[in-house]
């Protein structure tokens, strides 16, 4: 269709060559996580159990979260009551604030927010931590000692993530209540009984558990992405603060797009999620 | 014994070993001379298990390391003590703790013995008084001292040196070089060093392989080597000497 050499020719060829080169490249990249993830849940089951690496790790993730979730879960409250509360005026719906505020924290914002904090927080500092690690040598190290790192270093990382982001996830859903209830019923006007009443009767056990379910898988994830981007960490300083930033942008990504297709698997299991 | 043969390793198609074949003798203490970027690590690399070859063999006291399963290599690696170029000590723990790390993980002994390995193993090193201070306020030379504590922890049979003496002041070279022999009388262990340091190279080592493009261009012993007619070694030792 072109001739031989033309420039469209060539822009074309140029073109396929490097779609090519990022489709292999993104092949070779999943299958290497693949890889990562089977050595994962190989080492998961093996003893000897990191007890004080998990609890660090617990201690590091959970307890160090606290303070940003809880501020970042008051004022998400707040502010969600506030802007719902001045909407439904509208419709003279403002008793319907607890329960919207509720179901909404429960389903989705508590599980993904307190996701993308910890992606933030602690996700960041996994991956440079690792990366660190690697480019100073001392998960060869780790290996020269006959001590896996995977066993030593992503395990404890990633169960008490898996952990620790649920737990977190509670806390950020009632915190955030707690806010809305604030602004709704001493700065709106709103009935204290009709917030409550609404909200009780509205929320019930299979929202909780949805969006715990939801949380755990996220941390899973998340800290799964943080370590592998930090275990493949390579080119000094440099390429520690790539891999930090990578981790942090896929990991984020990933809690989101997974919120989707969870929520619709959830919704088939619990029907009244 | 250790015995390395028909050693081949490529990466993205540029071939870094090319045929190595080396026997190293228990209890002896053997040094690899080589320029930067002549794949001297990825040598040590093998030694150890962490890179498999494209072909060839490393065979450590009759097993050969390619056939272990990754259980099975990592039982072998309790076998070998490894100093690294960067020490590469973990700069979360304090020295004391990164010299029982591998106590920790494989043996059961008692706190109480424990720390009094550590003292053990810093007194050697000559750091018993650093036990407590994190890697980050040690010097480059004290670093190596404690990464050496460190690989000595488990009584190792074979101790890798990667670059012991790069980047360390005359004096601290030769107190890692005098380390590295007073180690070789007390314990019963084969000494592997990669390194580029004539001189050190001299002092120290029972023989000498000079590691160039892949190849083992030339093993002998110290006096051996000196009288190579090859002419990459006599240029290297030139050059060296003249440093």
């Amino acid at each position: 269709m072109w001739p031989k050499g033309s420039r469209a020719g060539s822009w074309i060829q140029r073109g396929a060559d490097s779609s090519g080169f990022l489709l292999l490249k993104t092949l070779s990249s999943l299958g290497d996580f693949a890889f990562f993830c089977r050595s994962f849940l190989q080492w998961t089951f093996r003893r000897p159990f990191r007890l004080g690496p998990f609890f660090h790790q617990l201690e590091f993730i959970g307890i160090r979260s606290l303070p940003v979730i809880l501020l970042t879960s008051a004022f998400t409250g707040m502010v969600f009551s506030l802007q719902v509360g001045e909407t439904f005026r509208l419709f003279h719906a403002e008793s319907l604030v607890g329960a919207t505020v509720g179901l909404s924290l429960a389903k989705e914002i508590a599980p993904v927010f307190t996701s993308l904090m910890v992606v933030a927080r602690a996700g960041s500092a996994m991956a440079a931590e690792i990366g660190t690690m690697q480019v100073t040598e001392q998960v060869e190290a780790l290996s020269s000692m006959a001590v896996n790192p995977i066993h030593y270093l992503v395990v404890p990382r990633v169960l008490a993530a898996m952990l620790m982001v649920p737990c977190l996830t509670a806390v950020y859903g009632f915190v955030g209540v707690t806010g809305a209830y604030f602004v709704s019923v001493h700065l709106l006007g709103i009935p204290e009984i009709a917030f409550t009443r609404r909200l009780t009767y509205y929320l019930d056990a299979d929202d909780f558990i949805g969006g715990l379910l939801k949380s755990a898988v996220f941390g899973f994830v998340l800290a799964l992405v943080c370590c592998y981007r930090g275990y493949r960490t390579t080119g000094g300083a440099e390429g520690v603060g790539r891999s930090t930033t990578q981790a942090v942008v896929v990991a984020s990504v990933c809690v989101l797009v997974l919120d989707y297709f969870l929520t619709a698997l959830i919704i088939n299991f619990l029907p009244e999620f | 014994m250790i015995e390395i043969v028909d050693l081949h390793k490529s990466f993205n198609g540029q071939n870094v070993l090319r045929g190595i074949n080396l026997t190293i003798q228990k209890g002896s203490i053997f040094v690899v001379l080589g320029g930067s970027g002549q794949g001297k690590t990825v040598l040590l690399k093998h030694l150890m298990g962490h890179l498999r070859p494209d072909r060839g063999r490393v065979v450590v006291h009759g097993v050969d390391i390619n056939t272990l399963d990754e259980k099975g290599l990592n039982d072998f690696r309790k076998r070998f003590g490894m100093l690294f170029q960067s020490a590469a000590l973990f700069d979360s723990l304090t020295v004391g703790e990164n010299v029982a790390f591998p106590l920790r993980e494989h043996t059961r002994l008692k706190e109480a013995e424990i720390q009094e390995r550590v003292r053990e193993r810093l007194r050697v090193v000559g750091l018993e008084e650093v036990t407590q201070k994190m890697p980050a306020e040690l010097s480059g030379g004290m670093r190596k001292r404690v990464g050496l504590a460190r690989a000595i922890a488990l009584k190792p049979e074979i101790i890798l040196y990667d670059e012991p003496t790069t980047g360390l002041d005359p004096i601290t070279t030769d107190s890692i070089n005098r380390l590295i022999l007073e180690m070789q009388k007390k314990l019963p262990v084969t000494s592997v060093i990669i390194s580029h340091d004539i001189e050190s190279t001299f002092s120290i080592a029972d023989r000498v392989a000079m590691l160039h493009e892949g190849k083992i261009i030339e093993q002998g012993t110290p006096a051996e080597f000196r009288r190579s007619t090859h002419p990459y070694v006599r240029e290297f030792l030139k050059i060296g000497e003249q440093k």
